[in-house]
């Protein structure tokens, strides 16, 4: 590759007009078009990041790093979810960027509020990825500590969640503490209330939240088209009056350094952020979905040119940021990484019948107590019909 | 000069007290709540300057700050997620849903998360929150304000429900709701706001007892009448009335839907023989029902009659001039006890081609 080839100021003369207080360059209004530092080929370009500190060398190769093990497991992931040792299995593949940045940009005493297609981000976060797979493998709902990861349960009813982590953002401001909460949805959650209430609630109370959409064009089948009719999913934090971005979702430097600064927007005590990353959901819904019935492979093919992994990894290499021999040991790491994920997974893991009367409350009730004693009863019948 | 002081000038001792209302227990419950513990946090729609549309959280606010009593955008799902978010971080927050009707668009933080959050993290994340909803009718309010929601909540697992009849229980069960480690729906029948009360040995005792101790409001012999919340009031009219017709009658103050207390509902019945539940909502899959199976499970043998229920029409809360028709009142409990088989005859009421009969 040539050097010039490498610098390709794309950037417009369009007008930057917002109040010098603001800390977006464009007050609450996201960039006219997807912030990017590096084209789909790994060449460093000028798309409205001048706003933008340019990620740490470290920070970007960790990020390289860290995609390439998401990667792995999400695969590995499928994989067990095909072969039925999972009871589903929702792919983030093509999102690499999205979730390794998310979690890259936050401090350990963050807090993380994911969706159920975030796992990737959790194990980057550095959860136990066998607890993370414990609900879709069937033998528990969440199967990490929540306080002890400082990541909540992984959430399904979509958007539900944002507004947890509004109030909980809002209570450690209240406590003292510096926490940021990260607060994951998709496009199609874009669309439920409890988004915009959750959206409205960080901007009145100025809680310190990061509101990622990740718009991976899809909600199960229906297009971002049928979704909404805004220019940007980016433009819906505008009229709460919350600073709002759009990004290249596949551009993990991009990724990186929107959200390390809307994470210390939010620190700093400047309220929530809102950032649209634009990417691409590569697998179906999940494992159980088909989604040859409701997009063209050509489509498919079109985002697998613009993979997030091989983009990063194009620039690492120019930037002689990394060699051969560390590319190699990073896919050995993956493939470790996801060697121990399968081995664990094809354990069984223990359950424990009686522990379905233990959390519906501190105290069971009277009644639960009996349910209990005649479970309890007919597994002992069982037993000893044996 | 009021009567009072004037009574006071001409030298007649003043009347005593009349005590306080419903709605200010609840207020000083709140207030004792939050002295005692600064986690205790109080928001919802405008509870902060006006003090709650029913003045429940009167001066709060201005007595302890805007940090812990304040106001919120009108959403009810956001409040209830806060809330959640809020208790993850440490607080005990205390909410309230303006009006029954109105907590509709919270029910799936209610039943997804309020209620499941221990459950779905193996008791790592518990959610000590107290919903308040004021709730049913008899106070002639227009519609969507007048339901009885009760049943929603407590055929969710995971959720305590709790209904004060008096105005002392009010003080106790809520401080007892705000001290509980679990989510609690706090019903507070609308109706009962203005009744008065003493809550001064409630105050002054600082301990409270678990939830799950119905109360006997009053004791009789040959008719068991449970109810609970706005129905209190109308089954111990009954009682009352009843003893002309020469039936001993004992009324059973739930006091707590969930926790349910089996124990002294069926206590009552072994004794008394005779059943009826009385409910304000409308009967059909009610809680009425609920403890009617529970009770004919547990007590049959010690039955003379079926267990029968009072309850509100099936129908949509009626407009304010209809709504007398709709409530069950002390005629309608009474009709049921004269139901209770006293001759041992069959009740031919159901049976097709009786003048009685639906057929």
């Amino acid at each position: 590759m040539e050097a010039d080839a490498l610098t390709t100021d794309t950037s417009t003369s369009l007008p930057q007009t917002a109040a010098t207080d603001r800390p977006f360059a464009r007050g609450l209004m996201p960039a006219p078009v997807p912030v990017q530092f590096l084209d789909h080929l790994g060449r460093r370009v000028r798309v409205f990041n001048d706003e933008y500190p340019e990620p740490s060398s470290e920070q970007l190769v960790a990020a390289y790093s860290a995609m390439v093990i998401g990667r792995r497991f999400d695969i590995q992931a499928t994989a067990l979810a095909k072969q039925g040792r999972l009871a589903v299995y929702p792919s983030a593949r093509g999102q690499e960027a999205c979730q390794i940045a998310s979690m890259l940009a936050l401090s350990p005493d963050d807090w993380a509020f994911p969706t159920y297609r975030d796992s990737m981000a959790l194990v980057t976060r550095g959860l136990d990825p066998v607890e993370v797979l414990t609900g879709p493998h069937g033998s528990a709902h969440c199967g990490y500590n929540p306080r002890a990861a400082r990541t909540a349960p992984q959430c399904t009813p979509l958007a539900t969640q944002l507004i947890h982590a509004v109030g909980f953002a809002f209570g450690e401001k209240r406590k003292g503490r510096p926490t940021v909460a990260m607060a994951f949805v998709g496009d199609g959650g874009t669309s439920e209330g409890d988004f915009h209430e959750a959206l409205n609630f960080a901007a009145v109370f100025k809680a310190p939240v990061v509101f990622l959409v990740q718009n991976n064009k899809y909600a199960i089948s229906v297009p971002l088209s049928k979704q909404t009719a805004a220019p940007s999913l980016g433009y819906k934090g505008i009229g709460y009056g919350i600073a709002s971005e759009q990004v290249d979702g596949n551009d993990a430097m991009a990724v990186l350094a929107v959200l390390n600064k809307a994470v210390a927007h939010a620190r700093s005590g400047q309220g929530p952020v809102l950032v649209e990353a634009h990417t691409y959901r590569l697998d179906a819904h999940t494992n159980a979905d088909d989604a040859t019935r409701y997009r063209d492979p050509e489509e498919v093919d079109d985002w697998l040119r613009r993979d997030p992994i091989t983009r990063l990894e194009a620039w690492l290499r120019h930037e002689a940021l990394m060699d051969e021999a560390f590319v190699a040991s990073v896919v050995q790491k993956a493939e470790a990484f996801a060697a121990d994920v399968r081995d664990r997974m094809s354990v069984d893991l223990a359950v424990d019948p009686m522990s379905l009367f233990e959390n519906v409350f501190a105290t069971p009730t009277p009644q639960l107590l009996e349910q209990r004693a005649m479970v309890e009863a007919e597994l002992e019948a069982e037993e000893a019909s044996r | 000069m009021t009567l009072a002081e004037a009574a006071h000038a001409a030298g007649t001792p003043a009347p005593p007290p009349q005590g306080v209302t419903m709605s200010g227990a609840i207020n000083r419950a709140l207030r004792d709540a939050m002295t005692a513990d600064t986690d205790v946090v109080v928001f919802g729609e405008d509870v902060g300057t006006l003090g709650g549309v029913f003045r429940v959280t009167d001066g709060i606010a201005r007595d302890f700050g805007q940090d812990r009593c304040f106001d919120t955008p009108l959403a009810e799902a956001g409040i209830v997620g806060f809330a959640v978010g809020m208790a993850m971080a440490g607080f005990r927050p205390v909410i309230e849903m303006q009006f029954d009707a109105f907590a509709y668009p919270a029910f799936e933080q209610i039943a997804s998360h309020v209620a499941k959050m221990r459950n779905r993290t193996a008791g790592k994340v518990n959610l000590p929150i107290v919903i308040r909803i004021p709730f049913a009718g008899g106070i002639g309010g227009v519609e969507h304000h007048c339901d009885s929601s009760e049943a929603y909540y407590a055929h969710t697992p995971g959720l305590k429900v709790v209904t004060p009849a008096t105005v002392q229980d009010a003080y106790t069960l809520l401080r007892e709701a705000i001290n509980d480690p679990d989510p609690v729906i706090f019903m507070e029948p609308k109706r009962l706001y203005w009744t008065k009360g003493s809550i001064e040995s409630a105050v002054a005792a600082k301990t409270f007892e678990s939830f799950g101790h119905a109360a006997v409001r009053r004791e009789g012999t040959d008719v068991t009448l449970v109810a609970y919340g706005p129905s209190v009031d109308v089954a111990i009219q009954a009682a009352s009335a009843a003893t002309e017709s020469g039936w001993s009658v004992e009324v059973v103050d739930l006091r707590t839907i969930v926790p349910f207390d089996d124990e002294t509902v069926v206590a009552s019945v072994r004794k008394t023989g005779r059943c009826v539940v009385v409910q304000e909502a409308q009967g059909f899959a009610g809680v009425g029902a609920e403890i009617a199976a529970r009770v004919q499970e547990r007590a049959f043998h010690s039955l003379h009659a079926p267990v029968l229920r009072v309850a509100g029409l099936d129908i949509p809360y009626p407009p304010p001039k209809l709504e007398h028709i709709h409530l069950p009142g002390v005629e309608r409990v009474l009709d049921a006890i004269a139901r209770l088989q006293w001759e041992d005859s069959p009740d031919v009421r159901f049976l097709s081609g009786s003048k009685d009969g639906a057929a």
